[in-house]
């Protein structure tokens, strides 16, 4: 049995609703630090909006998902797959992954892409309580001077900024606010 | 009028799904070549497929784009993309720099600083600097892995050991960030400082070769030179005839067959609005002078 709430909740205007969003998307990563609204998608609990319409808008049957125990219900895996027809994988070989900072630890087994092929790397969204431009210093391309960003925590992004040009890039999300953290950012504590 | 015949911006969803999945893994890793399967478009390769990709991935309701062909809004390949656009996504379109939120280029960058709130996308022909080195994608991607880019500096070094200094003078090789050799695609190395610490965001696409790179703002660009032989950006020693401009990339016109020429802004935006406030060159008219003929 199909729940109600699993067939609603995508994007009105699929077109330009996902076009709005991905220039968010873009602004988001390629500005780290820039804290963005993000909204369109009414997804099922516990997703927030963001990390619902970032789904609709990257995710289809060529993207596999890994969704963190925090976020693998049956609520949120029908309805990504109503809406995305994603599938579903371990977090080594997913293209995406979902859920709370600490519901996706280890962040270390996730896909680095190669050193050939550094592109082929995971991106997490990473679903916060609150984003703020409070916390841990940002400097790197993308950023004037420096920034800051409310991270879960330091030390795993600089372990994946050790591996540039390889390491996985991060989405941040809280309610309908989208932050980026691409892997070129440098990290520091203040 | 729209062709509602086509989804908003011609892509399908998929496709541009897609193309945004690899412009964000560019904009990731400054300067990596992503690989994207391209798309045929209503147009031949080397008419801008690529850019026309990266563009229709970006565009929004709410754009006002503008397109420039070697710096020129007039010419062909500039007109009909633009016409493109207007058909199959119903966007504004301009020919001012500043009034643009999306300029698509072939082989210039507008005179006038760009800004936070403009993304520039480039097309580009012949995305691998190494290529004409080395042939082989499997040996190029191998030296970008490695990070050994000792024969673009020997290709170099032969310009200034046959000709004295270094000849190359458009598609000069950078190195973004300090890690990968990128090709700038065909730009005057007139145009190459302004690709470093940008306000605006550069996205690159190469639809033959199916490739998507990208520079977020602010990232650092250093174009390849020697201690002893320092980068210059050159330009022809002239002001325009037309605007008087001391600073702007020209174009070399000729004129008759007894050798005469003129020399013009390449950007012809900004030689239009300098002429509009009043400037003139050697052969100028006021802007007036000519809507009135």
């Amino acid at each position: 049995m199909i729940a109600p709430d699993t067939l609603s909740g995508g994007l009105a205007d699929p077109a330009t609703d996902a076009a709005r969003a991905f220039r968010a998307c873009l602004t988001a990563l390629s500005r780290p630090g820039t804290i963005v609204a993000l909204r369109g998608a009414q997804p099922p609990a516990p997703l927030s909006i963001a990390a619902g319409t970032l789904l609709l808008t990257l995710l289809d049957g060529t993207t596999p998902i890994f969704l963190a125990p925090s976020h693998d219900t049956p609520a949120v895996r029908d309805w990504i797959t109503f809406h995305c027809g994603a599938p579903f994988a371990p977090a080594e070989e997913a293209a995406f992954a979902l859920g709370t900072w600490a519901a996706l630890q280890p962040v270390i087994r996730f896909a680095i892409g190669q050193p050939d092929y550094p592109d082929r790397a995971c991106t997490l969204i990473i679903e916060c309580p609150a984003l703020s431009a409070n916390g841990p210093r940002l400097r790197g391309p993308g950023i004037k001077d420096s920034a800051h960003l409310s991270l879960p925590e330091t030390a795993a992004f600089q372990a994946n900024r050790a591996l540039f040009p390889l390491g996985f890039d991060a989405f941040l999300t809280a309610g309908d606010q989208l932050a980026g953290l691409p892997r070129s950012t440098i990290v520091e504590d203040i | 009028m729209t062709d509602r015949a086509y989804n908003f911006a011609y892509l399908d969803e998929q496709t541009k799904r897609m193309i945004r999945r690899a412009i964000l893994k560019g904009v990731a890793v400054p300067g990596y070549q992503v690989p994207f399967a391209s798309r045929e478009m209503p147009m031949p390769y080397g008419w801008g497929t690529g850019g026309v990709q990266v563009t229709a991935a970006c565009l929004t309701p709410e754009d006002r784009l503008k397109v420039i062909d070697q710096g020129a809004d007039d010419t062909t390949n500039a007109v009909s993309i633009r016409k493109f656009f207007q058909r199959t996504a119903d966007i504004a379109t301009t020919e001012a720099t500043s009034e643009a939120t999306l300029i698509q280029t072939r082989h210039r960058i507008p005179e006038q600083a760009l800004t936070e709130d403009q993304i520039l996308v480039y097309q580009v022909p012949i995305p691998e600097p190494l290529r004409f080195l080395e042939p082989r994608e499997t040996e190029t991607r191998k030296m970008h892995e490695l990070e050994e880019y000792g024969l673009m500096h020997v290709k170099l070094y032969e310009d200034i050991a046959r000709h004295g200094h270094i000849a190359t003078a458009y598609a000069y090789p950078v190195k973004v960030e300090g890690r990968y050799v990128m090709d700038p695609s065909p730009i005057p190395k007139f145009d190459n400082p302004k690709l470093s610490d940008s306000p605006a965001l550069q996205l690159f696409g190469a639809g033959r070769e199916q490739r998507i790179y990208a520079l977020p703002p602010y990232t650092h660009v250093v174009s390849l030179d020697f201690e002893d032989h320092p980068f210059e950006a050159s330009k022809a020693p002239h002001d325009c005839d037309l605007c008087g401009a001391s600073d702007s990339y020209l174009d070399e016109v000729i004129t008759d067959d007894r050798g005469s020429r003129m020399y013009v802004c390449s950007d012809t935006d900004h030689c239009r609005s300098r002429r509009a406030a009043g400037f003139t060159g050697r052969l100028g008219t006021p802007l007036a002078t000519e809507a009135a003929e």
